[in-house]
């Protein structure tokens, strides 16, 4: 059996990313005759005893740090962090790096050192025209490196973004994707056993389809 | 490579069933949500909206099944409407596997409610839906207003001012339909479009009034359009999404076709 901890933090949807991975799952039983498991908890036990943890989030990161510190989610996903395969989605990515600038600031989890920025409300594209935000839709990945979650996913495949906030990486040899929306954003980053998505694989039919597929047969090796 | 601009078919439902009639000549079931849902997802839809027309609060226990059963095997943004009033009604719907939802007639009788909604679940899943009518008479400047009621309930609220209080209280899209234009097919209001989409800097879909691809080409070109929404023109099987998307990118519009 191949379990699969989502963690609950009570922000957001997280039935898309669970019903997606069950998907996925049934797709490789008949291949790798392994059935898959997906629990949405944030019971320690549970997580302690997964073989790989979803990290989601959705909405403001300021007010996903305040349940995530008031349920002490740091706590208990520090072993998970260090040692299982993690796909961190969107908001879920951002809380993992040190620190946000939203609100004159909000310490993060800090398992990724990077920072949480704002777009800015004059954004502006390679025209000079004017940009949402959020940056909401499908944007194209540009891959930055060789990694197993990529494997089977073409080049500049559209990925399906929803985000007000971009993740900036310390270590730029982290970042494993990347977007242009106004400038280049970070939409991937992979740290050892961490791999973190600013799209939503879970919402970006084929290409992030084929992503949780690999995840779910991932050793947790970079490479 | 850029941001693509999304094509979102429209299925509006009754008691679980997609009512005006979706006619694809090889479907099994044209009036089963899940099967049409999943057959726009294969086409390249980029977006669902699923529109609840059920009139009576009994039978949207049919509505959290179908948009459940839908969530489970469609992978790509889905969005609800039709009778969300309260933040309840948004979590039922979101914990059936709806990513956003969209308010309409809740967010006219209590504007606030927009703000709770946001607050509470994000801005990221608050689509404010706004039926515009436009009131200016001939030779005066253009003015257009919410209606409420399919149309038919003038509210006296100018629709650019009400876009821009909806955005401050928090909604993250604006579903915008010309209540001149809706059920025509003779394009979108691009002035109502271009107006709107340029007062705000949240994302606006279009809708209203397509009966061909150029309407689509024209909501982005010129109503600058972030997305467009469509019904009877895909329902119909007059085109597909493929070929929408084909004609938007001849235009030179970023599209996702792959």
């Amino acid at each position: 059996m191949n379990n699969v901890a989502v963690i609950d933090y009570g922000m957001g949807n997280l039935h898309s990313v669970a019903k997606a991975m069950e998907h996925v799952g049934s797709q490789l039983q008949p291949v790798t005759g392994e059935a898959t498991e997906v629990v949405v908890t944030a019971d320690p036990a549970i997580i302690a005893a997964a073989d790989r943890v979803i990290f989601p989030g959705v909405g403001a990161i300021r007010d996903c740090m305040i349940e995530i510190n008031r349920l002490n989610v740091g706590e208990i996903v520090e072993d998970a962090m260090k040692s299982k395969p993690v796909l961190a989605i969107c908001v879920g990515m951002q809380a993992l790096m040190s620190h946000s600038e939203e609100n004159g600031g909000v310490d993060c989890l800090g398992f990724l050192q990077g920072r949480v920025r704002y777009f800015g409300d004059d954004l502006r594209g390679d025209q000079g025209e004017r940009l949402k935000v959020p940056h909401m839709g499908w944007n194209s990945v540009k891959q930055q490196a060789h990694h197993p979650l990529w494997r089977d996913v073409p080049d500049n495949s559209r990925f399906y973004f929803v985000h007000s906030y971009y993740v900036e990486m310390e270590d730029v040899s982290k970042v494993t994707g990347l977007s242009v929306y106004g400038k280049e954003i970070v939409a991937t980053v992979s740290d050892s056993n961490i791999f973190a998505t600013q799209f939503h694989p879970e919402k970006s039919q084929n290409a992030g389809l084929t992503l949780l597929r690999n995840f779910l047969q991932w050793d947790g090796a970079a490479d | 490579m850029a941001l693509a601009k999304r094509i979102i078919p429209c299925l509006d439902c009754d008691k679980g069933r997609v009512v005006k009639g979706v006619q694809f000549v090889d479907i099994r079931d044209a009036g089963d949500p899940v099967e049409v849902s999943k057959r726009y997802c294969d086409a390249g839809a980029d977006e669902i909206t699923f529109l609840d027309i059920t009139a009576s609060h009994e039978d949207r226990e049919t509505t959290v099944d179908t948009v459940r059963a839908i969530a489970g095997q469609v992978f790509i943004p889905l969005t609800v409407g039709g009778g969300i009033r309260t933040l309840e009604d948004i979590r039922t719907m979101l914990n059936a596997g709806a990513d956003k939802v969209s308010i309409n007639t809740a967010a006219v009788n209590n504007p606030e409610f927009v703000r709770e909604a946001a607050e509470r679940f994000g801005s990221q899943c608050i689509v404010v839906a706004v039926d515009a009518k436009r009131v200016s008479a001939e030779g005066e400047p253009l003015r257009w207003e919410i209606f409420t009621h399919g149309g038919r309930k003038p509210t006296g609220i100018d629709a650019i001012d009400w876009v821009k209080q909806m955005v401050g209280n928090g909604a993250g899209e604006i579903l915008l339909t010309s209540m001149d234009r809706d059920g025509t097919k003779i394009g979108f209001d691009l002035e109502l479009n271009k107006a709107v989409s340029t007062a705000v800097n949240v994302p606006i879909i279009a809708s209203g009034g397509v009966g061909e691809l150029d309407h689509l080409a024209d909501g982005v070109l010129k109503g600058e359009a972030d997305a467009v929404l469509a019904a009877s023109i895909f329902h119909f099987g007059e085109y597909t999404i493929r070929e929408a998307k084909e004609h938007m990118a001849a235009k030179g519009i970023e599209v996702r076709l792959d």
